[in-house]
């Protein structure tokens, strides 16, 4: 009976441990095996008959002479055995009396990028080996970078071989500090050093006899004691909604797992991408009810109200949103043994969340082993780069290094159905770097081809006028329509040959799917753009009507159709009276219910240099002032 | 507010349900394979409280191969019942007619034939698109570097050169029309996780085991039970009771038994922490041959 009491309390004790998923990265020669089988071993996680197996095997094949060779317990799949390495991601498990461990052990290869980031996805902790004859290498510097690419913030140094520097404190303290040199240039926020003697047993499980000089903990010590809690994000609430729960008619429920921060019973949440608020009326958790859940629980929640809500969608805070755009920067690791094909719409997974995207530039590619950024035309198996993504829909994420769970995501190959890259997003695109596309000459040489067979003197005789584009911009609510449909009347009145193109002929069908983020902004201006050049290259005077915010969106768009054929309108009105003319979106965004809009949530640049600046109230004044402009520009009508 | 942070036996059951909503949620047609074993039970109830209050929105499928523990079957039929299961069970129809078996035919033959060829059909014949199963990668070397997402081809064959990378916790659940995934809710698990959960969720198990006398017969170090009559009158001869428990169940003259006084969980847990060999050594089937799990993986084994 006593027996059983313990055995109670060993298993309550057990219980109550937390994991702790470790990374190790090392190639063969550098020991990382045998460590980690004397990890194993040494905790005495190892049973009798995979011992007495493994006896068997090392006779026949094994690589470590007389001695067990420990890395045969972990090289699982035959036709690697017989090679003697290790070319997957094997996870192992082991527990000690304060901690359980799983060890994702990754190879070292040159070629084995992808097994490593995959690893590195969900460990905690890294341990980096290095062999003490070799110090710091090329191979160090690669696993440092993905081990920094992939956000993990704590890294052991491991100085295995110590036996064969004669336990040298000076050859340790030279390799630290080569070790210190390169890694400023990465952020881990945690590294600590540890010589060690992996075949020998020194400072892995026991302190080192050898080594009364280090001070520091064994390496079992580390693991065990290291505090890697406070890694988790518990300030943002992400919910993504994995799966709605619907048994009976009044019963609604939306199951997934809290990505960060904390969900509480009545807490006020946002859904997005409606943007309907309501409040958490209860919190399902794997135990029955709860008040509240947290990273990494899985839970169902249920809603005071009933909104339409499907898989993909999330739960925040309306204090607290990620960002919702359809474009970001990102790391991206390229996975797949056939080389990106930058014009292939993959689908890509975030959270809960699946759509389809495009690469639209690479900005860079990252060799690991120098961290020398190089450009490149495509990503090829095992290349990392720094990339821009335009989605379908909207993404609802934050930028990795704040939140791995919606920073996170993988690129699905159409066809094959291949995981053929993993990212991490950067961020948001800055607005100054929004138009661009991979550009390929050969594409555009084609393009080039056509030559219309009427000449520009031909049309001007025929229409008495010039094709050109004037491009009205201003504030939503002043007074761009009013006057963009009176100037088309006007000079259709007086003989002009005229298209009209404003927001709401261009986003019924044109650019239907693009909504008012300021990459979509951009992408429908530049696409208006291209065909006021049309329509200006066959004679046709063009009136255009858009806020378009940005001086540098209006400088592309002037540089697309053509300075000398671009005229800037500018509508000079106060905010307010724009409000009050047009109130409607106003008081939407103002109620949180829209978002983008120029003079309120986005910024509205006024232009420097436009050659017609009017107030919205003197309409048939200003009306005359174009009639004017256009005379004596010698646009229309044409002598 | 306590801490905020969770036991890791809790992290693994979060892991789980996050892994079963995820398919249930992305595929046609998935359905959970259940062997009736402790890994099998602790799964199902994974299940159940992943779709809390809601009803498990798959069926529970059991490969019959004709000589499971008769209990098993009982175990099987009364929780399927009781628990409101949507319960399918198959066999190899032609297999069973033509007398396959483990003593007429030998273990490699009877498992291909009654347990992979059985499973392949079954999938087959129903269309299944995902099938869960309980496997652990703490259990067998090759297993260790399984997807927990793991794909397979129209011929239900694993390829461990060619596996999906599998990031975070994102999983790739895109297939083409007769190419399936495997998934593995308990892939982080470890035998103790295992009992751990059984004690702390009180969830049913076979009875197999707990020790308790049985008829038993050595064969070949084996502690294999006479359990009906079709053990050759030669063998079943020389059974005596003992005082044996299972570690693992399967197909009765393949799973060994072994010599115990575990009667309780907490026996089993100190019994697993002291007697030193690992699970797998009392299924006769993996020593056929060098390597012989991964072999049937590439299969279609589970």
């Amino acid at each position: 009976m006593i027996q059983n009491n313990d055995i109670q309390a060993f298993l309550d004790q057990d219980q109550k441990k937390d994991l702790l998923r470790l990374l190790t990265a090392g190639s063969v020669d550098d020991g990382k095996s045998t460590l980690i089988g004397r990890l194993l071993f040494d905790s005495k996680k190892i049973y009798e008959d995979q011992l007495s197996a493994l006896e068997r095997d090392s006779k026949r094949i094994g690589h470590a002479g007389e001695k067990i060779d420990y890395a045969l317990l972990l090289d699982g799949l035959k036709a690697e055995r017989e090679q003697g390495i290790t070319i997957d991601v094997a996870y192992r498990y082991f527990s000690t009396s304060k901690r359980k461990f799983i060890i994702a052990d990754t190879p070292g290869h040159e070629q084995y990028t992808r097994n490593m980031v995959t690893g590195a996805s969900t460990a905690n902790l890294a341990i980096i080996l290095i062999d003490a004859r070799k110090g710091v290498i090329t191979q160090t510097r690669r696993h440092t970078f993905l081990v920094s690419l992939l956000g993990i913030k704590h890294i052991v140094l491991a100085v295995n071989k110590m036996d064969l520097v004669d336990y040298s404190e000076t050859v340790f303290n030279s390799i630290c500090e080569d070790y210190k040199n390169f890694v400023t240039r990465l952020s881990i926020p945690d590294i600590y050093f540890i010589p060690l003697s992996a075949l020998n047993g020194d400072n892995v499980v026991d302190d080192s006899a050898y080594m009364k000089w280090y001070h520091g903990k064994n390496l079992l010590q580390y693991l065990e004691d290291v505090h890697v809690g406070s890694d988790r994000n518990f300030e943002d609430l992400r919910f993504p909604v994995q799966h709605v729960l619907r048994p009976t008619l009044n019963f609604r429920g939306f199951s997934g797992k809290v990505a960060s921060g904390i969900i509480r019973k009545g807490d006020e949440v946002m859904v997005l991408p409606s943007r309907k608020t309501s409040k958490v009326s209860s919190v399902i958790g794997s135990d029955g009810l709860c008040d509240y859940a947290f990273p990494p629980q899985g839970v169902t929640i249920t809603l005071e109200d009933e909104i339409d809500i499907s898989r993909g969608d999330m739960l925040v805070r309306p204090d607290n949103q990620p960002r919702m755009e359809r474009q970001f920067e990102a790391m991206l690791v390229w996975m797949d043994e056939t080389k990106m094909d930058p014009f292939t719409q993959f689908f890509i997974k975030q959270t809960t969340h699946t759509t389809r995207a495009r690469i639209d530039r690479i900005s860079y590619r990252v060799d690991v082993n120098t961290l020398e950024n190089s450009s490149c035309e495509a990503l090829s198996l095992n290349e990392i780069g720094r990339v821009v993504i335009t989605t379908n829909k909207a993404l609802f994420f934050d930028p990795y290094h704040k939140n791995h769970s919606t920073g996170a995501f993988v690129l699905i190959d159409p066809i094959t159905h291949n995981t053929c890259a993993a990212g991490m997003i950067i961020d948001k695109l800055n607005a100054s770097d929004l138009p661009s596309r991979i550009f390929d000459p050969e594409t555009k040489r084609l393009i080039d081809g056509g030559k219309s067979l009427i000449s520009g003197e031909e049309l001007q005789q025929r229409y008495h006028q010039q094709g050109v584009t004037l491009w009205i911009t201003g504030l939503h609510g002043s007074g761009k329509n009013l006057l963009a449909y009176n100037l088309e009347r006007q000079l259709f009145e007086r003989g002009a040959t005229v298209v009209l193109l404003d927001g709401s002929t261009v986003r019924s069908g044109l650019g239907r799917e693009l909504d008012h983020s300021p990459a979509d902004r951009a992408e429908q201006l530049r696409r208006v753009a291209h065909v006021c050049k049309i329509l200006n290259d066959q004679g046709i005077l063009v009136i255009c009507s858009f806020i378009s915010p940005r001086e540098n969106i209006r400088t592309q768009i002037a540089q697309i159709i053509g300075p000398d054929k671009f005229h800037l309108i500018y509508m000079d009105a106060e905010l307010d009276y724009c409000r009050k003319n047009k109130p409607e979106l106003y008081e939407k965004v103002e109620q949180g219910l829209l978002q983008y809009l120029p003079g309120v949530d986005e910024p509205y640049e006024i232009p420097a240099h436009a050659p017609l600046v009017f107030k919205p109230t003197a309409l048939n004044e200003n009306l005359q002032h174009i009639m004017n402009y256009l005379q004596e520009k010698q646009i229309f009508p044409l002598g | 507010m306590n801490t905020l942070t969770i036991n890791n036996l809790r992290e693994l059951e979060a892991e789980a349900i996050h892994i079963i909503r995820e398919v249930a949620a992305s595929f046609e047609k998935p359905v959970m394979l259940y062997s009736i074993g402790k890994d099998s039970s602790v799964m199902v109830r994974l299940a159940e409280k992943a779709f809390y209050p809601g009803k498990v929105p798959f069926p529970l499928m059991h490969i019959d191969s004709k000589w499971k523990f008769r209990e098993m079957v009982e175990f099987r039929d009364r929780y399927a019942a009781e628990n409101g299961w949507d319960l399918i069970v198959e066999y190899n129809k032609e297999g069973f007619e033509s007398g396959i078996g483990p003593y007429t035919h030998g273990s490699k033959v009877h498992t291909d034939v009654m347990k992979t060829q059985a499973l392949l059909k079954a999938l087959d014949k129903h269309r299944f698109d995902a099938a869960f199963g309980g496997a652990r990668r703490d259990e067998e070397k090759s297993r260790a570097k399984e997807r927990i997402f793991s794909f397979r081809d129209r011929f239900h064959q694993w390829d461990p050169k060619n596996q999906r990378p599998e990031l975070w916790d994102i999983y790739n659940a895109r297939v083409h029309k007769g190419e399936s995934i495997r998934v593995f809710p308990l892939s982080n698990w470890t035998e103790l996780d295992i009992w751990q959960y059984i004690r702390l969720e009180n969830i049913p198990i076979v009875p197999l085991y707990f020790a308790k006398e049985r008829p038993i017969v050595e064969v070949e170090g084996n502690l294999i039970m006479v359990d009906d009559e079709r053990m050759p009158a030669a063998m079943a001869a020389k059974a005596s009771m003992r005082r044996v428990r299972f570690r693992t169940l399967g197909c009765y003259p393949l799973t060994g038994a072994i010599d115990s006084e575990a009667d309780t969980i907490e026996k089993i847990v100190e019994e697993m922490m002291t007697v030193t060999k690992s699970e797998r050594t009392t299924r006769v089937i993996d020593f056929d041959q060098e390597g012989s799990m991964e072999q049937k993986k590439r299969e279609g084994y589970f």
